[in-house]
């Protein structure tokens, strides 16, 4: 476990492990949260400043938490960043935190940061859980981006919507509107749109998976090169 | 006495032949629709079946899978024709356009093309226009002779194509009857006057409710079921599901009615308003999506017929063969897996049991 190299944490965390798209973790605010490109956006980066500070911090005491008991005070510890964090966007992006309401004491329950918790930052040296924090709360936060932007576009017919509300009054001018009409397309913004729009998602990453092993697995033929293949924790 | 020997069924009754079927026996229904509604039902069919027949072949080459045999086995275009049948008349035709390819991409090809799908693909169809455009998919026409402007086959072609009549007159002004209010489905307007306050007795001296369930729609329901009798006569569909739909309907809105006749509709009025009909005998009966086994089809039916008449009474929507059908769709493995009959040869569970204790 601990002998994995930087590399191979920053692969796994924005793709190879990707939280929401192969441990599809976290999923009730990736699909509750992605109706727009900024929703995504302001949830992904709360989750990554909790994933990162809770990873960090959980790998710090690793070695004085009894192991009965870690589950609870890995929780209370995620908890406690989850309230700093909630109070800060209280107080600089009001607006997004009435938005996202519910969604963000609600990260506390989000199994993705407790996974890492568990599976990771508690068996690993600080620099590489900080950095295995910072690369799942990156990778979580592109796919509800993404997700966000694609819900968005269809939904309503624009994109970055409400830009205002994370960056400053600055970015109003960055929504971008791709059609306008009156009938928006209700499916893509309400939940089902999401289970459909992830499930598409996931087909995706799968095709550009399985396309590059095809080519490795050709290359490695080629060469006739049998050599140690790294696999996933 | 001649020797016979085996193959006794000689002829094949394969899916497209089926398929045939259900579509000739949609015609009296098609035909009671385009009468009441206009030709726009008609125009919603090919705009459906051109898209159904593109879409799936377009997904039959990217799955790599033969595309002209699977093609004309004419599935796709039962349910892009079930689809438009229970489409408003004048709906846009990306609306109609998108349903359709929904319902082939994702509720067909996504699960493993026919006989995979869990899901009825023209019902997912129906409900991902219904939750996306509910203005739209509620907006339907007074029969044309309540109507203040009787919509002609160029104006349906008009309005459904570029959203406006060539003569100026709007979608609005079609739907409004003629003593000038706008009108809805029978259900519909039940289901607004109740809001409102008012009783069912007042709210059936509207000029829409008439007869068995209202002006039109009694005949179009009494037409897709006199098409569904054929069918069932002809045995391309069971006649379990279709009377184990409407006995089901019945079941809840009986005591309903009888418990406060002020607030709950005439079980009759159930039976032949909104797509019950149609429901019924062509919808609950797609033989992927549907219960398999002799006690589960009445289960299967009861619970389309139960769900549909408790969600007009109690629910958000005015109609809800749509939904019924979705949520037993989803019921249907388990209501499979308790309702296996016996194999022959070996001991129910009862007799298991009482040899047992012997």
């Amino acid at each position: 476990m601990s002998d994995l190299d930087n590399k191979t944490i920053v692969k796994n965390g924005l793709w190879d492990n990707n939280p929401a798209l192969v441990q599809l973790l976290g999923l009730c605010p990736l699909l509750a949260v992605s109706n727009t490109f900024i929703n995504g956006l302001g949830l992904g980066l709360a989750t990554l400043l909790v994933l990162a500070g809770s990873n960090a911090s959980v790998s710090l005491v690793r070695n004085f938490i009894p192991k009965d008991i870690r589950i609870p005070i890995f929780v209370m510890m995620i908890a406690s960043f989850v309230t700093n964090i909630g109070l800060l966007m209280n107080a600089f992006t009001y607006d997004l935190y009435l938005t996202l309401g519910i969604f963000i004491p609600l990260i506390v329950t989000n199994c993705a940061i407790i996974g890492r918790a568990e599976a990771f930052a508690s068996k690993n040296r600080f620099l590489p859980s900080l950095l295995d924090g910072v690369m799942q709360g990156l990778g979580f936060t592109a796919v509800l981006c993404t997700l966000g932007a694609l819900r968005e576009m269809i939904g309503q017919g624009t994109l970055f919507a409400g830009a205002e509300q994370l960056l400053g009054s600055w970015a109003t001018s960055l929504e971008i509107s791709f059609y306008l009409t009156d009938a928006k397309f209700l499916f893509a913004i309400l939940p089902p749109g999401a289970f459909v729009a992830l499930g598409v998602l996931i087909a995706v990453k799968n095709i550009i998976d399985s396309r590059a092993a095809e080519k490795t697995k050709q290359r490695t033929n080629n060469q006739n090169i049998s050599g140690d293949v790294i696999t996933n924790e | 006495m001649a020797l016979l020997s085996s193959p006794f069924a000689k002829k094949t009754n394969s899916v497209t032949q089926m398929m045939l079927w259900v579509v000739g026996a949609t015609l009296p229904g098609l035909f009671v629709l385009m009468y009441f509604f206009g030709v726009g039902v008609l125009v919603n069919l090919v705009i459906a079946c051109t898209t159904a027949l593109v879409a799936e072949a377009l997904i039959l080459k990217l799955r790599n899978r033969p595309v002209m045999p699977i093609l004309w086995d004419g599935s796709a275009f039962v349910t892009a024709w079930l689809l438009a049948l229970a489409l408003p008349p004048l709906l846009p035709w990306w609306m109609t356009v998108l349903g359709t390819a929904f319902a082939i991409v994702f509720a067909k090809h996504v699960y493993g093309g026919l006989g995979n799908n869990i899901f009825n693909p023209a019902m997912v169809g129906y409900v991902l226009l219904l939750i996306s455009f509910p203005l739209e998919m509620t907006t339907w026409l007074p029969p044309q002779s309540l109507a203040e402007n009787p919509v002609g086959a160029i104006e349906a072609v008009s309005i459904i194509f570029t959203g406006a009549a060539s003569n100026e007159t709007t979608i609005d002004m079609l739907k409004q009857g003629v003593d000038g209010y706008t009108m809805a489905t029978p259900l519909d307007h039940i289901k607004t006057e109740l809001a409102q306050g008012y009783r069912i007795p007042e709210a059936e001296t509207a000029p829409i409710i008439k007869g068995l369930s209202g002006a039109g729609w009694q005949w179009v329901n009494l037409a897709f079921l006199a098409g569904g009798l054929v069918l069932m006569a002809k045995k391309v569909i069971g006649w379990q599901i279709p009377i184990a739909v409407l006995l089901g309907m019945g079941l809840i809105a009986l005591p309903l009615f009888f418990a406060n006749s002020d607030y709950y509709l005439f079980p009759m009025f159930h039976g032949f308003a909104g797509a019950t009909m149609l429901g019924a005998f062509f919808i609950a009966t797609d033989p992927v999506t549907a219960s398999t086994t002799a006690k589960g089809r009445w289960i299967f039916g009861i619970g389309i017929g139960a769900i549909t008449v408790l969600i007009r009474t109690f629910g958000g929507y005015p109609d809800a063969i749509a939904f019924a059908v979705l949520l037993m769709n989803m019921a249907v493995p388990m209501i499979d897996y308790y309702t296996k009959p016996r194999t022959y040869g070996h001991a129910d569970k009862k007799r298991k049991a009482s040899e047992g204790v012997k």
